[in-house]
C-alpha cells in the first residue's frame, strides 16, 4: 500500500527527486485494552488500525482528521513514547519498531517531539537555560563552545532573547513557551520532528509567528516534519503531503494539491468543506455529515465511514476498501472515489 | 448595528432588542485593577447575528457575562447601560435579573458540561429551566416540551434520549442538548461564547447551521463570540472587534471581512491561514504579544505591535483614538490615521497579503 502511495504522489511532484525514505511505517496498528464500567468485560480501542506511510528527508507530512481519530497515538509510537501492538517502524534503514534502552537514547537525538501544550510540557521548576539544555545533558553532549553558548544560539535562532537564559516559563507568553519547545527539539539536531498539534493552543497572531518558524527552520535545516494537526488551513500553510484519518485508519494521501483541490474520498471533501473559511462569507455549498464519529471500540463493518457517507451503498458496509490510486491523484480508500475538483 | 465610544456617535437604534453602550468593566485585583471592559456600545436587533471577534484576554467573555447579569457585584465595577428589550439591567435587583435570564436571554457556552448537571437526566434538566419560568405548567407539559425540544436540535430518539444522563452523549449532542435547554423559553437574545470552539469541524458545521435554523425560527438575537474569523464569516451580519478591552472596529460582515480599516484587523486577516490563495507564501503575523490589562500602553493601546503607530506624530501614544466613522455607513474604526492614508495603506501593504487577496 505505501509503495502505492509514493507511486501515486511522486508524479506530481517532478521537483522531488527520488530519495529514500527517512521514516517508513508499515501496518502500524495500536489497540488500547479498555473496561467498560467497573466489572464490565474487556474490550480494545482501536485507535490505530494498519496505519502505512513515508516521510522523506526534508518532507512535510501533515496528520489530519477529527478528534480521537488516532494523531497523537500514531506520533507517540513514533518516537517510540507507544509501544505499537503491530506493524513496523523503519527509519534510516532501521527497524526501529521495538528499540529500546541506549539505542533508544540514540534514536532520541535523531527524532524529537513537540507538544500541543506549551504550559504542560515545560517544567516549571527549571529555568529556560536548564530547559533547553536537558536533552544534551541527558545525552552527554559538550558542544564546541559549551553548553550555554549552545543554548543561547538556539534561543536565538526560535526567536528568544538568549539573555532570557536564567528566566522560568511562567515569565513567558504562551507562543514564546512553544519556542522554547521548539528549541529544545532542536537542541539535538534531530533529522525528524514529530510536531502533535504544535500551534492549535495559540491565538491567530501568535499562531502565525510559530508557523512561519516552523517553515524557516524548516527551510534552513532540511528537517523532515510529521506535523499533526485538526486545522486543515494550517497543515495546508506548512505541509507538501497530507494524510487524512478517520477512525483509527488512513482514508486518503497526496499532494497537497491533490488532497485540497482534487480530494477523491468522500471524507476528505466533507472535512474540507465543514472548515470555516475567512475568504467566503455565509455557508452555502457545505457538505453535510450527518452524527458523530462512532466508537474506535465498535466500528462499522466495511469502509468504517459508512455510517456517515452519503455516497454509501450495500458494499461499502461488507467490504473494507483498500488505499489506491484514483483518478484524481491520490491514493484513496473508497469503493465510489469522487472525481473532479471540488467547487 | 451602531458602535461607538464617543457620545456623539452612540446613536440609539430604536429598534434594536439590546442596546450596550460605553460599557466598563474592571475587576479590582491584588495586581491592581484590571480593565477588562473599557468603553463598548453595540446593539443587536431581532433576527440578527453580532459576532464579536478577539484574542482570548480581549474582554469578550466579561462582555458576555455582564449582559447576563452574572458578575459578582461584590468583586467587579460595571458603569454604562445594557439595555435589554427596554430594561436597563445595570443596577439591576439579582431577583429582577433572574426572571430575564434563560427567559429573554439565554447563554450557550464552549463547555456543555458546564451548563448540564452531571446527576440528572437531559430531559429532566430542561424541563426544569422550562418549569423555572412556567410555574404553572404540568410535570407533563414540561417533560413534553423537552423531548420535542431534543427533536428541534435534531437528536435521535429524543424520547430515549430524554432519560440518559449527559454523559452517555457524544461531544456534539451535548452541545445540542444545551442549545435545547437555552432555547426551551424561546428567548429573544442568545449570546453564544465559543460555542463551537471544542468540536470538530464537521460538528461545528452542524451546530452552526442548527443556530441559523433556529434564528429563522425563533427571530432571536444572537450574539456570537469566537475567536476564529472563519466562524465569523459564515454566521455574523454584524462584527465587532476588540483589542485590550476596547471596541477597534466595527461595522457589517462585508466590512469588516473585505474592507478592513483597522492595522489590528489587518494583522488578524494576514495572521490566518486559509484554503484558498497561495500556500507557499509566509503568512504576516502581528508582531509581539496582547498587553497586560493592568497596564495598558498609553495612547492607542495597539501601538506597541502596530507597525503604522509612528504615522500620526506621537499622537498614537499618548491619545487614546475613538470610534468614528470609517467612510461607508454603520462602519466605525478606532485609529489615529485619516481615511485616506488608511485607504493607501491598505493598497500598498495589505490587499495583496494573506486572506486580503
Ligand atoms: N491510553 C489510552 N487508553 C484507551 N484509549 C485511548 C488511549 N489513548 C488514546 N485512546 C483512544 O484512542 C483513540 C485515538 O486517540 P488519539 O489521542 O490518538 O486521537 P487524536 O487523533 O490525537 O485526537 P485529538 O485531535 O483529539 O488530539 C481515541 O478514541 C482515544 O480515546
Ligand atoms: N473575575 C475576574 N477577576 C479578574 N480578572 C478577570 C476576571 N474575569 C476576567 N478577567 C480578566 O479580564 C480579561 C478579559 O477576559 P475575557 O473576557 O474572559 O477574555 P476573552 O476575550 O478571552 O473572553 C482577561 O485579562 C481576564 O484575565
Ligand atoms: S467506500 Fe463507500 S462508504 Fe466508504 S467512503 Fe467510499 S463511498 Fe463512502
Ligand atoms: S492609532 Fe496609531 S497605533 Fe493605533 S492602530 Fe492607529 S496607527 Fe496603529
Ligand atoms: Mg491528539
Ligand atoms: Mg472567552
Amino acid at each position: 500500500m505505501t509503495d502505492l502511495a509514493d507511486s501515486a504522489a511522486s508524479p506530481a511532484t517532478p521537483t522531488l527527486p527520488a530519495r529514500e525514505p527517512l521514516l517508513k511505517v508499515e501496518g502500524l496498528t495500536k489497540h488500547f485494552p479498555v473496561r467498560s464500567g467497573l466489572w464490565g468485560k474487556g474490550s480494545v480501542v482501536r485507535a490505530v488500525e494498519n496505519v502505512n506511510f513515508e516521510v522523506r528527508p526534508g518532507e512535510t507530512l501533515g496528520l489530519v482528521g477529527e478528534s480521537g481519530c488516532g494523531k497523537t497515538t500514531t506520533g507517540r509510537m513514533l518516537v517510540r513514547l507507544l509501544e505499537p501492538t503491530s506493524g513496523k517502524i523503519t527509519f534510516n534503514g532501521e527497524d526501529i519498531t521495538h528499540t529500546k534502552g541506549s539505542r533508544l537514547r540514540k534514536l532520541r537525538q535523531d527524532i524529537q517531539i513537540i507538544f500541543q501544550d506549551p504550559y504542560a510540557s515545560l517544567n516549571p521548576r527549571h529555568t529556560v537555560g536548564r530547559i533547553v539544555a536537558m536533552p544534551l545533558q541527558v545525552n552527554g553532549i559538550e558542544p564546541p563552545g559549551g553548553v550555554k553558548r549552545r543554548v543561547q544560539e538556539l534561543l536565538e535562532t526560535v526567536g528568544l532573547n538568549p539573555e532570557h537564559y536564567n528566566r522560568y516559563p511562567h515569565e513567558f507568553s504562551g507562543g514564546q513557551r512553544q519556542r522554547i519547545g521548539i528549541a529544545r527539539a532542536l537542541a539535538l539536531q534531530p533529522k525528524l520532528i514529530v510536531a502533535d498539534e504544535p500551534v492549535s493552543a495559540l491565538d491567530v497572531s501568535i499562531q502565525a509567528q510559530v508557523v512561519n518558524l516552523l517553515r524557516q527552520l524548516q527551510r534552513d535545516l532540511g528537517l523532515s516534519f510529521v506535523f499533526i494537526a485538526h486545522d486543515l488551513a494550517v497543515v495546508r500553510h506548512f505541509c507538501e503531503r497530507i494524510a487524512v484519518m478517520y477512525l483509527g485508519r488512513m482514508v486518503e494521501v497526496g499532494t497537497r494539491q491533490q488532497i485540497y483541490e482534487n480530494p477523491a474520498h468522500p471524507y476528505t471533501r466533507a472535512l474540507l468543506s465543514a472548515v470555516p473559511d475567512v475568504t467566503k462569507l455565509g455557508g452555502a455549498g457545505r457538505i453535510k455529515l450527518e452524527g458523530d464519529v462512532p466508537s474506535p471500540i465498535d466500528p462499522p463493518s466495511g469502509c468504517v465511514f459508512h455510517t456517515r457517507c452519503w455516497k454509501a451503498q450495500e458494499k461499502c458496509a461488507a467490504e473494507a476498501p483498500v488505499l489506491l490510486p484514483n483518478p484524481n491523484g491520490s491514493v484513496a480508500a473508497c469503493h465510489f472515489p469522487e472525481t473532479g475538483a471540488v467547487i | 448595528m451602531t458602535t461607538s465610544t464617543s457620545p456623539a456617535a452612540a446613536a440609539v437604534d430604536p429598534e434594536a432588542y439590546l442596546q450596550v453602550r460605553d460599557l466598563k468593566v474592571q475587576f479590582p485585583t491584588e495586581d491592581g485593577l484590571v480593565r477588562a471592559v473599557d468603553g463598548v456600545s453595540f446593539s443587536v436587533r431581532r433576527g440578527q447575528t453580532l459576532g464579536i471577534v478577539g484574542e482570548s484576554g480581549s474582554g469578550k467573555s466579561v462582555t458576555s457575562m455582564s449582559i447576563l447579569g452574572l458578575h459578582n457585584p461584590a468583586r467587579t465595577k460595571i458603569s454604562g447601560e445594557i439595555s435589554i428589550g427596554g430594561q436597563n439591567i445595570v443596577g439591576m435587583k439579582e431577583e429582577k435579573i433572574q426572571k430575564l435570564r434563560g427567559k429573554d436571554v439565554a447563554m450557550i457556552f464552549q463547555d456543555p458540561l458546564s451548563a448540564l448537571h452531571p446527576y440528572y437526566k437531559v430531559g429532566a434538566q430542561i424541563a426544569e429551566a422550562y418549569k423555572v419560568h412556567h410555574p404553572s405548567a404540568s410535570k407533563k407539559e414540561a417533560s413534553t416540551r423537552a423531548v420535542d425540544m431534543l427533536n428541534r436540535v435534531g437528536i435521535p430518539q429524543p424520547q430515549r434520549r430524554a432519560n440518559q444522563y449527559p454523559h452517555e452523549f457524544s461531544g456534539g449532542m451535548r452541545q445540542r442538548a444545551m442549545i435545547a435547554m437555552a432555547l426551551v423559553n424561546d428567548p429573544a437574545l442568545v449570546i453564544a461564547d465559543e460555542p463551537t470552539t471544542a468540536l470538530d469541524v464537521t460538528v461545528q458545521a452542524q451546530i452552526l447551521e442548527l443556530l441559523e435554523d433556529l434564528q429563522r425560527e425563533f427571530q432571536s438575537a444572537i450574539i456570537m463570540i469566537t475567536h476564529d474569523l472563519g466562524v465569523v464569516s459564515q454566521v455574523a451580519d454584524d462584527v465587532l472587534v476588540m483589542y485590550a478591552g476596547r471596541p477597534v472596529e466595527t461595522g457589517s460582515v462585508e466590512q469588516i471581512m473585505k474592507r478592513p480599516q483597522h492595522p489590528y484587523t489587518w494583522g488578524l486577516l494576514a495572521s490566518v491561514p486559509s484554503l484558498h490563495g497561495d500556500a507557499n507564501v509566509d503568512l504576516v503575523p502581528i508582531k509581539g504579544n496582547p498587553p497586560s490589562l493592568i497596564n495598558l500602553p498609553t495612547g492607542c493601546s495597539f501601538n506597541p505591535r502596530c507597525r503604522y503607530a509612528g504615522q500620526n506624530g506621537n499622537r498614537s501614544f499618548s491619545e487614546v483614538p475613538e470610534l468614528r466613522p470609517a467612510g461607508e455607513d454603520g462602519h466605525n474604526v478606532a485609529c489615529h490615521m485619516s481615511f485616506e492614508t488608511r485607504q493607501r495603506l491598505y493598497a500598498e501593504d495589505i490587499a495583496h497579503a494573506g486572506v486580503a487577496q
